[in-house]
């Protein structure tokens, strides 16, 4: 029953698999050889046991006393048992019933699991507390004990402990049934299909039950071994039917006779291992499946950039991007003169390697640079290059990411030189935490829960500027104070989830300026945060940037932010530089028809309730903004 | 049910009357959580009620108290002269032609399982429509918020975040709704992308004549598309009225502090706006200093 959990964890995962996705889980199943196998083997036996009426020579219990413990030969190709019953017929009998009791046994325990766990996770409230008490007694039961007490009331019957089993197993989907279903029970869509009016079964039955299907599937395939096994083990026992055929019975005769005719014990051992390791083998290609389809899922998620290589990390990239830097290396070679600058980005490409050997690029042909004292905001829509770009200085590209071309140097030193494919973590782990660092966009998921916020604090003080903990201790709560938090000694003392998304947020501000670097990189610090927060956060930022007179790089999408704190923009599209200059230029005058139509797409100083691009069909509706209509431009993800 | 409400000539589309939302506590025993205190609202027949606040400060919450998503503990939520607080589910369905709803977040608010042909004709079956009818309608859907009609036999996943929530609008339009709630539709999209959505819902208003509860945490994006404006502050409404007087001209402390919040794009109107804040912030600390100093 283990299995249990980590199916449940698939179904959380694959939440959002459903009936089309389906079609893609079957033919990636078919493509695992191990799940043709196992369908193969599983359809074999299947078919054996179908047919056994047809394929056996014997009846089950036909006894030819005069031939016990017959070697194999041609009227019992498998030999006889002690009783000179043929063991072939026995085996393609019992299949039958072997199968049947374990099919059986996942009806019963579906049965009961799968709508006690749709309701209980569907409605939660009573039903769920009063059904959760009910599994957990069946759960605390001893199963083997109950099945034998069951065995000494009812008789030897197949059927009857196969179903008392089915009950004993079925908190398994209850849990798992629940579990999955909770985790879409919120989902916007069940809610939108509320105030359609839909009824509860009919969300049930078209935006939840999908959701359930595949671990189902899954979870059936493991308990079905289970049933076999444990059904095999009682007969083995000598607790099951004699007068029928199953490959626990056969078992139990073949110990018997294990001195005289060892073979007797293999015929069904061998049925029962390639059954039960075929369940097996499904269950997992089926989860192989099922995951390949959670990694795309993932893809669509990140920004489509990021995405596109994540399938193919590690095929190498083909001469193009060699040429590519050769033709660079003339301007890389021109740095002298340059060193002042703090950062400094020269015709910088990322990309990532696709299958099929070419390389998506999702930065091209970028150059900035960014002095001590200065801000620079990058600016840009989702998709547009700007955080890689960051990310690049940072050297914190994931690992199958590729600087196709360009170079960035960082206070007259090469981090990314000219040649260099990938950017060197050797010359980066010295800077990095000590004069470059980090301010992240979500401030609660950049902070370990395990963790007091002020040990967060201290450790990489410890480390890096090689202070003792007390003294560490000292600077973090000064820091804190720096920051604006009122009461640090609290703030230093609490886990993450104690603090709100601003405090969050200023506590990794906090920790950016710890180590005084000479530059940070911000992505996007305040689109996390409530406005009145975010205007708070933006005067700390430039207030700590003047008093420390530190480099920063702001990546951001709001115009705001930028006319507030920066001195010079680089706006982005789809990974190149659309234009660069001053943010007074920028943002009176952009010269480039891509930021007039950013900015045009500003709604401060706009007249309320009049269209802001021109409608798709009909005059333009305000003549101001007749120059920003663009064609509609949101790609196909 | 009940009867409309005589004393005005034209009665509200919807009002809500002391409307108060708690949930349960997880705890034994414990205090429920109070959601909503005291919320009075109206919306008109064509008219744009924004809903304005932070997070946290029970906008949405609001929003889904009218879509019957979120319990009604005491007060009215009245549609068209019904009480539709607690309305049963079968009352919800009859409602689903009036009542309509875009959500936030147009990754999670469309099944990703299903197809978009699918998915807008969900509620249409709903309503008992036959399937080459509601085939038309879907047509004529994906027409009217701009999206090609091969979009039908597509899956969600295929769609920018745009693009998306034009299909939820289109989904929220099916049933020709008379009032559509709209929870914070733009606030994932990018700027370029939010414009052009925002432009969909001015111009299906202008062609629909729908109402809609716009519910949204930015100031800009309220005053761009209501008529009138009510300002949220921990699950109470704490102003409200025309959208030009409440987005320019504020009179709650909280809603000034609000408004001096959201950075301009122009570096020196952005200094002065800063400056302003700061101002107007040394101004309400010293009045609750005051205050607290009298009592």
């Amino acid at each position: 029953m283990s299995d249990s959990v980590d199916t449940a964890a698939v179904s959380v995962a694959t939440g959002q698999t459903g009936t089309v996705v389906r079609s893609t889980v079957m033919r990636r199943l078919l493509k695992n050889p191990l799940g043709i196998a196992a369908l193969l083997i599983l359809g074999t036996i299947a078919l054996l046991a179908i047919l056994a009426p047809v394929l056996a020579p014997f009846e089950e219990n036909f006894a030819n006393i005069s031939k016990t413990l017959a070697a194999p030969d041609f009227t019992n190709i498998l030999g006889t048992d002690s009783a000179g019953r043929d063991n072939w017929s026995r085996l393609l009998f019992g299949a039958q019933l072997t199968l049947l009791s374990a099919l059986l046994c996942a009806g019963v325990a579906i049965a009961i699991g799968l709508p006690a766990g749709l309701i209980a996770g569907y409605y939660a409230g009573k039903f769920e507390a009063v059904s959760n008490w009910i599994v957990s007694i069946l759960m605390s039961l001893p199963g083997l004990i109950v099945l034998l007490t069951i065995r000494a009331a009812f008789g030897p019957s197949v059927w009857i402990s196969m179903i008392a089993f089915g009950i004993l197993i079925s908190p398994s989907y209850f849990r798992l049934t629940r579990a999955a279903v909770q985790s879409v029970r919120n989902e916007l869509y069940v809610d939108a299909a509320r105030v359609s009016g839909l009824s509860d079964l009919s969300i049930i039955a078209r935006h939840i039950f999908s959701v359930v299907r595949a671990p189902i599937i899954i979870q059936t395939a493991a308990i079905a071994g289970v049933a076999i096994a444990i059904q095999s083990g009682l007969e083995f026992l000598g607790l099951g039917d004699p007068t029928k055929a199953t490959w626990g019975v056969m078992l139990s005769e073949g110990f018997k006779n294990v001195y005289l005719t060892p073979t007797l014990l293999l015929w069904p051992a061998l049925a029962m291992a390639l059954t039960i390791g075929g369940l097996v083998l499904l269950g997992n290609a089926i989860r192989d499946a099922l995951e390949d389809g959670e990694k795309i899922k993932h893809r669509k998620k990140r920004a489509a950039v990021s995405a596109t290589g994540a399938a193919t990390a590690g095929t190498r990239t083909t001469a193009e991007p060699a040429k590519a830097r050769q033709s660079r290396k003339a301007v890389a070679a021109v740095e002298s003169g340059t060193e002042h600058h703090l950062v400094k980005v020269t015709g910088l490409g990322v990309g990532y390697p696709q299958a099929d050997g070419s390389i998506k690029k999702v930065v091209d042909d970028v150059s900035f640079h960014v002095d001590r004292g200065e801000i620079l905001g990058i600016v840009g829509e989702s998709g547009s290059g700007k955080s890689q770009t960051a990310f690049s200085i940072l050297g914190l590209l994931p690992d199958n990411a590729r600087i196709v071309a360009g170079s960035i140097q960082f206070d007259g030193h090469y981090t990314v030189a000219p040649e260099d494919e990938k950017v060197s973590q050797e010359r980066l782990t010295k800077l990095r935490g000590k004069r470059i660092s980090y301010i992240p966009q979500e401030p609660m998921s950049n902070l370990d829960p395990a963790f007091t916020i002020g040990y967060q604090l201290v450790t990489p003080m410890v480390r890096v500027l090689g202070i003792s903990k007390a003294e560490a201790r000292q600077r973090a709560l000064k820091l804190l104070t720096d920051v604006g938090i009122v009461n640090p000694e609290r703030t230093f003392d609490a886990y993450p989830h104690e603090v709100s998304g601003g405090m969050a947020q200023r506590v990794l501000i906090a920790g950016a300026i710890s180590c005084e670097p000479d530059l940070v990189i911000a992505d996007e610090p305040t689109t996390a945060l409530d406005v009145t927060v975010q205007a708070d956060v933006l005067d700390l930022l430039r207030e700590l940037q003047q008093r420390l007179n530190i480099g920063v790089v702001l990546v951001t999408h709001n115009f705001g932010v930028v006319a507030d704190l920066c001195d010079r923009v680089a706006v982005m599209q789809n990974g190149r530089l659309v234009e660069e200059g001053t943010v007074r230029e920028i943002l009176r005058n952009p010269k480039e028809k891509y930021t007039q139509t950013l900015l045009g797409s500003m709604l401060e100083g706009k007249e309320p309730m009049t269209m802001l691009v021109s409608p798709p069909e009909g005059p333009v509706a305000h003549g101001e903004t007749a120059h920003h209509a663009t064609a509609e431009k949101e790609p196909v993800a | 049910m009940s009867t409309p409400a005589a004393s005005q000539h034209t009665p509200p589309l919807l009002s809500v009357e002391n409307l108060v939302v708690e949930y349960p506590s997880k705890k034994f025993r414990a205090k429920p959580f109070r959601a909503l205190t005291d919320i009075n609202i109206t919306i008109g027949q064509g008219e744009t009620l924004g809903l304005v606040g932070e997070s946290g400060s029970g906008k949405t919450t609001l929003g889904r108290a009218v879509l019957g998503l979120a319990p009604v503990t005491q007060g009215k939520v009245i549609f068209e002269g019904n009480d539709i607080s607690n309305a049963s589910r079968r009352e919800r369905r009859t409602l689903s032609r009036d009542l309509q709803v875009v959500f936030q977040d147009p990754y999670t608010s469309l099944n990703p399982a299903l197809e978009i042909g699918d998915i807008l004709a969900e509620p249409l079956a709903v309503q008992g429509l036959d399937k080459e009818t509601a085939r038309k309608r879907v047509k004529e859907l994906l027409d009217q918020v701009g999206l090609p009609s091969d979009a039908v036999h597509r899956l969600p996943r295929e769609f920018s975040g745009g693009q998306r929530q034009r299909v939820a609008i289109a989904r929220a339009l099916a049933l020709s709704p008379k009032l559509i709630v709209c929870d914070e539709p733009v606030s994932a999209l990018d700027l370029s992308t939010q414009a052009r959505v925002l432009d969909l819902f001015l111009q299906i208003q202008k062609d629909t004549g729908v109402s809609y509860l716009f519910v949204s945490h930015d100031l800009d994006v309220v005053r761009h598309i209501s008529h009138r404006v009510a300002v949220m502050f921990r699950g109470e409404i704490v102003e409200q009225g025309p959208a030009e007087t409440v987005t320019r001209n504020p009179e709650h402390p909280y809603t000034q502090r609000l408004l001096l919040a959201s950075p301009v794009p122009d570096p020196d109107r952005q200094e002065q706006r800063r400056a302003d804040r700061h101002r107007l912030l040394e101004q309400q600390r010293q009045q609750t200093e005051q205050a607290g100093a009298a009592a």
